[in-house]
C-alpha cells in the first residue's frame, strides 16, 4: 500500500476508470508505471507501446510487456475491438497524425482514454496575454524550441473535435494541482482526461 | 552482481536416440537414425523441473555455450550471458545448450559415419530442416525429464529454432526469446547462403562431397566464411575496426594483403576451415533457407498461445534487419500474444547479439525473472 502515496493523479484517475481484468493497451506507456499499477490493482492484461529505448528497459524491469515502436505504426495488426481500453495519456499531442491515431485507437479499443495538457489553462492565458510569450506551465513545461508537443489544444477544442468526428464522450475529468477541478474547467484545469468511444450512449 | 563469475570447467555430453528401427522421420520425407546430439548443461534442475532454459546457437556454433573446456583459454560462445549472476543465471536456472543435427560439433551430420555403409554420410546425408533440428532437441528435452521449458532463447539461426519450438511444441515453451532473427529467410539471405555454397562446391577439393580421408575444400569454405563475416558486421563497425589501415606502411601494388580488413577476412576464413566441415556448411545453410514460418505458420489457427515473447533486434544488423523482428511482433499482435520487443542501438551489425551484452542481459534477466516468479 506504500506505493499508493506516490501514484500520480492522472494515473490514479485512469486506474479508477478501468474495470478489473480489462485488456489494456497503453500508447506511449513511458516507463510502464501506469501499466504496472493496472496489473497490480486491477489484474488487467496490459501491453505497452513506447518509442524510447531507455523506457523499454524500465518497463521490462517492472515486468510490463512493451513493444518498441511509434504509436502510428504500433496499432497496425491488432484485431478490431481487441482491447477494452486504449490509453493515450500525454502522448496524443506528440503524435504527428492525431486523427489517424484516434481513429485507430477507437478501432482496436472499445473505449479510449485520452489525457492531455490544457493549453487554455489560466496561467497559460496570462503568459500569452500579459507577457506575449508562449505558455510554460506545470503541464506544458517545455520551451518553444525543445517541446516534443506537436499539437496544442484546450479541453474545449477536444470536445469540439469529438462532436465533429461523431465520437461520444463518456467521461470527463479535469485536473488541477493535485486535485479535481469543478468549475470552469477550460480555464482552471491544466490537464484533462476524457473517456471516448464510437458507440452511441443509450 | 557477481557478474564476472564463470562456470569454471564445463563439459560436452552426448545423447544418442532414434536407433534402428526407430529412426526419426524428417520434414523432407526421409529418416535419420541413430542420432547423437551434443549438449551441455549448467546449473541444477529444481525439484519441480520448471527452471529449465534451452539456449540455441547460431549457424556455426556448438553446444559449448559457457565456462571453459579443460585446457582452453577461451570460454564458450555465450559465456557473457550464461553463468552465475548473469542473464541466464545458473544459480537460478538449469541452462541447456543443444547442438543441432547436420553440424560437425559432436552431433550427427554429414561427416558422421553412416551405419549402413560404415563410411561418412557425405552428401548421402538426408536434407535436414530447422523443424528436424527442433524435433531432435525435443527428444533430448524428454530424455532430461523436462515437460515444459521456462524459456527457449537464441540468436540468428538459434532464434529460428526458438520460433520453431513455439510452432512445433507451444505447450512446452513458457517464454520465447528470439534474437536478431527472422520468421523466414529472405531472398537476400538465401542469396548470400547460395554464394557460400557455390564457393564450397566450386572447389575441386570438394569432390562431390566425398572429401573425407582427403583434405577439406579449404579455399571454397574459407571464401564462404569471408563472405559470411562481411554480412555479420556493419559498414560502421568495419570503419571503426579497420578503416583503411594497412598491414605495412605502404601499398604493395600487388595482390598481397594490403589492408587490415583483407588480412582479417583471410584469417577468419582460414581458422574456420580448421573447425568446420564443408558439407555441414552446405546442409545447415540450406536448412536456414528452407525456414519459413510466415503466413500464420508460427501460430497455427485455432491454437491458444500462452507463450510470452521477448523479441530483440539490433539497429545496424542488415543481415537480419529489425524489420524482420517486427514481422514477428506483427504475428504476436494478430494472434493476441503478449510480448516485448526492443531494438537495441548498436553499431556491431549482426554480430551484436554476441557483443552487446549489457542491454541484452538487462532485458533477458528481468524478463526471465518475471516469468519465473509468475509460474
Amino acid at each position: 500500500m506504500e506505493m499508493k502515496k506516490n501514484i500520480k493523479l492522472d494515473n490514479k484517475i485512469i486506474c479508477d476508470i478501468i474495470e478489473r481484468e480489462s485488456k489494456v493497451l497503453d500508447l506511449g506507456c513511458g516507463d510502464g508505471e501506469l501499466l504496472q499499477l493496472l496489473t497490480k490493482e486491477k489484474n488487467a492484461q496490459v501491453q505497452g507501446i513506447e518509442l524510447s529505448e531507455k523506457a523499454i528497459y524500465k518497463c521490462v524491469e517492472k515486468g510490463v510487456s512493451v513493444f518498441h515502436g511509434d504509436i502510428e505504426s504500433g496499432l497496425n495488426g491488432y484485431p478490431d475491438k481487441f482491447f477494452n481500453y486504449v490509453i493515450l495519456n500525454q502522448s496524443l499531442q506528440e503524435t504527428r497524425n492525431v486523427e489517424f491515431v484516434i481513429k485507430e485507437a477507437l478501432r482496436v479499443g472499445e473505449r479510449v482514454i485520452v489525457g492531455f495538457p490544457n493549453f487554455a489553462f489560466i496561467q497559460a492565458r496570462f503568459r500569452i496575454f500579459f507577457k506575449g510569450k508562449v505558455p510554460i506551465t506545470e503541464s506544458l513545461p517545455f520551451r518553444w524550441f525543445d517541446t516534443p508537443n506537436l499539437h496544442f489544444l484546450s479541453t474545449t477544442d477536444f470536445i469540439d473535435f469529438c462532436r465533429v468526428k461523431n465520437i461520444t464522450i463518456l467521461k470527463k475529468f479535469y485536473l488541477g494541482r493535485g486535485k479535481a477541478v469543478k468549475i470552469m474547467p477550460n480555464l482552471f484545469a491544466h490537464n484533462a482526461i476524457f473517456v471516448i468511444t464510437l458507440r452511441r450512449m443509450k | 552482481m557477481d557478474k564476472h563469475k564463470s562456470l569454471g570447467i564445463t563439459q560436452t555430453k552426448y545423447y544418442t536416440f532414434a536407433e534402428t528401427p526407430n529412426e526419426m522421420p524428417l520434414e523432407s520425407g526421409g529418416k535419420l537414425g541413430p542420432i547423437t546430439l551434443a549438449y551441455e548443461t549448467y546449473g541444477e534442475l529444481n525439484a519441480e523441473k520448471n527452471n529449465a532454459v534451452l539456449v540455441l546457437h547460431a549457424f556455426s556454433g556448438d553446444a559449448h555455450a559457457a565456462g571453459f573446456h579443460k585446457g582452453d583459454d577461451k570460454p564458450g560462445w555465450w559465456d557473457d550471458m550464461v553463468g552465475p549472476g548473469k542473464a541466464f543465471d545458473t544459480k537460478k536456472y538449469f541452462v541447456i545448450c543443444s547442438n543441432c543435427i547436420g553440424g560437425c560439433k559432436g552431433s550427427t551430420g554429414p561427416s558422421s559415419i553412416n551405419p549402413k555403409t560404415g563410411k561418412p554420410y557425405a552428401i548421402d546425408f538426408p536434407m535436414i530442416t530447422i523443424v528436424d533440428m527442433v524435433n531432435a532437441q525435443r527428444q533430448l528435452i524428454d530424455h532430461l525429464g523436462i515437460k515444459k521449458l521456462l524459456a527457449v532463447s537464441g540468436g540468428s539461426m538459434g532464434g529460428m529454432q526458438v520460433l520453431q519450438w513455439v510452432a512445433s511444441y507451444p505447450d512446452m515453451v513458457c517464454c520465447a526469446i528470439p534474437i536478431a532473427t527472422t520468421l523466414k529467410h529472405s531472398p537476400q539471405q538465401i542469396a548470400f547462403d547460395e554464394v557460400g555454397r557455390q564457393a564450397v562446391m566450386a572447389d575441386p577439393d570438394w569432390r562431390q562431397g566425398n572429401y573425407y580421408g582427403h583434405k577439406q575444400p579449404e579455399r571454397g569454405l574459407a571464401i564462404a566464411r569471408m563472405i559470411g563475416h562481411i554480412t555479420y558486421m556493419s559498414d560502421e563497425s568495419m570503419e571503426e575496426k579497420f578503416s583503411r589501415k594497412l598491414k605495412d606502411s605502404n601499398y604493395s601494388f600487388s595482390f598481397k594483403t594490403d589492408f587490415e580488413v583483407e588480412g582479417y577476412l583471410r584469417y577468419r576464413g582460414d581458422s574456420f576451415v580448421k573447425r568446420f566441415d564443408a558439407n555441414s556448411y552446405l546442409y545447415i545453410t540450406k536448412a536456414m533457407d528452407y525456414f519459413d514460418l510466415s503466413g500464420g505458420k508460427l501460430f497455427p489457427a485455432g491454437r491458444k498461445i500462452n507463450t510470452r515473447f521477448l523479441v530483440i533486434a539490433f539497429k545496424s544488423d542488415w543481415l537480419y534487419p529489425a524489420y524482420q523482428s517486427k514481422e514477428i511482433v506483427h504475428e504476436l499482435k494478430i494472434r493476441r500474444v503478449e510480448g516485448t520487443y526492443c531494438e537495441i542501438p548498436s553499431t556491431y551489425g549482426h554480430d551484436a547479439f554476441l557483443l552487446e551484452i549489457d542491454e541484452q542481459a538487462h532485458l533477458i534477466s528481468h524478463f526471465l525473472n518475471t516469468a519465473y516468479e509468475n509460474l
